[in-house]
């Protein structure tokens, strides 16, 4: 069986399952919904101070959210052991971890495009720079975010408290990326100077983190 | 060439010196043995003495310790994985999705995409195939029988089931046994692993019994010597 075809399959069944339950999606508009309110009342910032703060603000909400799906996306494989069933059948371990990572993708650019106009409403929001950039950065840094994150969820999925590991696994990994993402936002928004070098780096960072995850996910899959 | 071993007269699971360690508990003690293709092994002992070990080590979920596993030839469980069948103490299935939609994911990993196959498997159980209630719905009973048509469904030369019987009623077991039964005849060899043994006696070739994870006895049925003469 070929890996493109597993990877299809196992996406489609996890697109619908999570259609039927809405437990990742749910959770994570909830979290970003309230992030967005709370920092809009507790700062109540201009148009220009938004701009400056609002790459940071953004990231740092997607990726405490993603965190919820990342967390949900092998839950789902370890009730009723499921995982197992994977483990023992021929189909490749990494069209497991790629229909995982598409996935995942798909539910947090589906979280972006929804509170995307929230954000720009809530903090007055105009790009001084190019808007084209902005999707440039969001693509590449969810990519950052979901393909370490899936792999890390993986690796924790043994743990017991694997709700708490994930972030502390996560997290300081995700610093350079985190990095990029925020100055090439800021950078986008206040129109001083060009993101160029930070998405040369985002680019690099999630071409390189894509393959070691891909080389390595085999041997978290059957770790014991 | 895969390397593998499709001849009849060979046996199709080879153990050699296998141990297996969680922390200094030994699960697994020396295990040498060699068990024979077509028949329908029971494998049976106190809670403790290495059952489900076994039967996951066997399976590839878990490495021994020490020694080895041959499985239809080979050493490298991937390579026979699609003649493997196998079925846990859980039940292996989503919840969220209906017995076919279950059915044909995992029909799917082994590379198979006629839904037929996956109908056949549930009637091969006593599931309708038409059923479209989510598995969460489902009796204990109705997911031991989907679980196992999971096993079955790429129709696997090697059946490893570990507690098939668990949580289900007594009717239903038997009827899963029979089904176990007619597997054999066509040619297939399983390992049963269950605390309900004489559900299997009639159609059982031979009692594995374990105790402190070592094979202490084999005890070949009857009907089995019967049918080798």
């Amino acid at each position: 069986m070929s890996q493109i075809s597993v990877t299809r399959s196992t996406l489609l069944k996890d697109l619908r399952m999570e259609w039927r339950s809405k437990d990742a999606i749910n959770s994570m508009l909830f979290f970003s919904l309230l992030v967005v309110v709370i920092f809009s009342f507790a700062f109540n910032p201009t148009a220009e101070e938004s701009r400056q703060i609002a790459g940071g603000l953004v990231w740092v909400a997607f990726l405490f959210a993603a965190v919820v799906a990342l967390n949900q996306t092998w839950a789902r494989e370890l009730r009723n052991q499921v995982l197992d069933a994977y483990r023992v059948s021929p189909a490749p371990p990494n069209a497991l971890f790629l229909a995982k990572v598409l996935g995942n993708f798909l539910f947090v650019v589906i979280l972006e495009a929804l509170m995307a106009p929230l954000f720009v409403v809530f903090y007055q929001l105009r790009s001084v720079g190019p808007v084209w950039q902005l999707a440039v950065v969001a693509l590449l840094g969810t990519w950052a975010l979901v393909v370490n994150g899936t792999f890390f969820a993986a690796l924790s999925i043994r743990t017991r408290s694997r709700e708490i590991m994930l972030p502390l696994i996560l997290f300081p990994i995700s610093i350079p990326a985190l990095l990029a993402m925020v100055d090439s936002t800021t950078t986008i928004l206040t129109g001083d100077g060009t993101p160029d070098f930070w998405l040369k780096m985002l680019l690099v960072y999630d071409v390189v983190f894509t393959l070691v995850c891909l080389l390595l996910f085999e041997t978290v899959l059957n770790a014991e | 060439m895969t390397g593998t071993d499709t001849s009849s007269d060979q046996p199709v699971i080879v153990l050699q010196n296998l141990v297996k360690f969680f922390g200094r508990f030994a699960a697994l003690r020396d295990i040498s043995d060699t068990f024979a293709r077509g028949r329908l092994y029971v494998v049976v002992g106190d809670n403790g003495a290495g059952k489900s070990t076994l039967l996951r080590v066997v399976a590839g979920l878990m490495q021994p310790s020490q020694g080895s596993v041959t499985l239809l030839g080979s050493q490298n469980v991937r390579e026979v994985a699609h003649r493997i069948g196998y079925m846990g103490h859980a039940p292996l299935l989503y919840d969220e999705l209906d017995g076919m939609e279950n059915l044909r994911y995992f029909a799917g990993l082994y590379g198979l995409r006629d839904d037929d196959v996956c109908r056949d498997a549930m009637r091969q159980v006593g599931l309708d195939p038409e059923l479209e209630r989510r598995v969460g719905q489902y009796s204990q009973g109705m997911r031991q029988r989907l679980s196992l048509a999971r096993a079955v469904v790429h129709n696997p030369e090697l059946m490893l089931l570990d507690e098939p019987f668990s949580n289900v009623d007594v009717h239903s077991a038997r009827d899963m046994a029979t089904v176990l039964g007619r597997v054999r005849d066509q040619g297939k060899t399983i390992f049963v692993v269950t605390h309900q043994a004489p559900l299997m006696e009639p159609v059982a070739d031979e009692f594995v019994h374990m105790a402190a994870g070592q094979i202490v006895a084999r005890e070949t049925m009857p009907r089995a010597a019967g049918a080798a003469r």
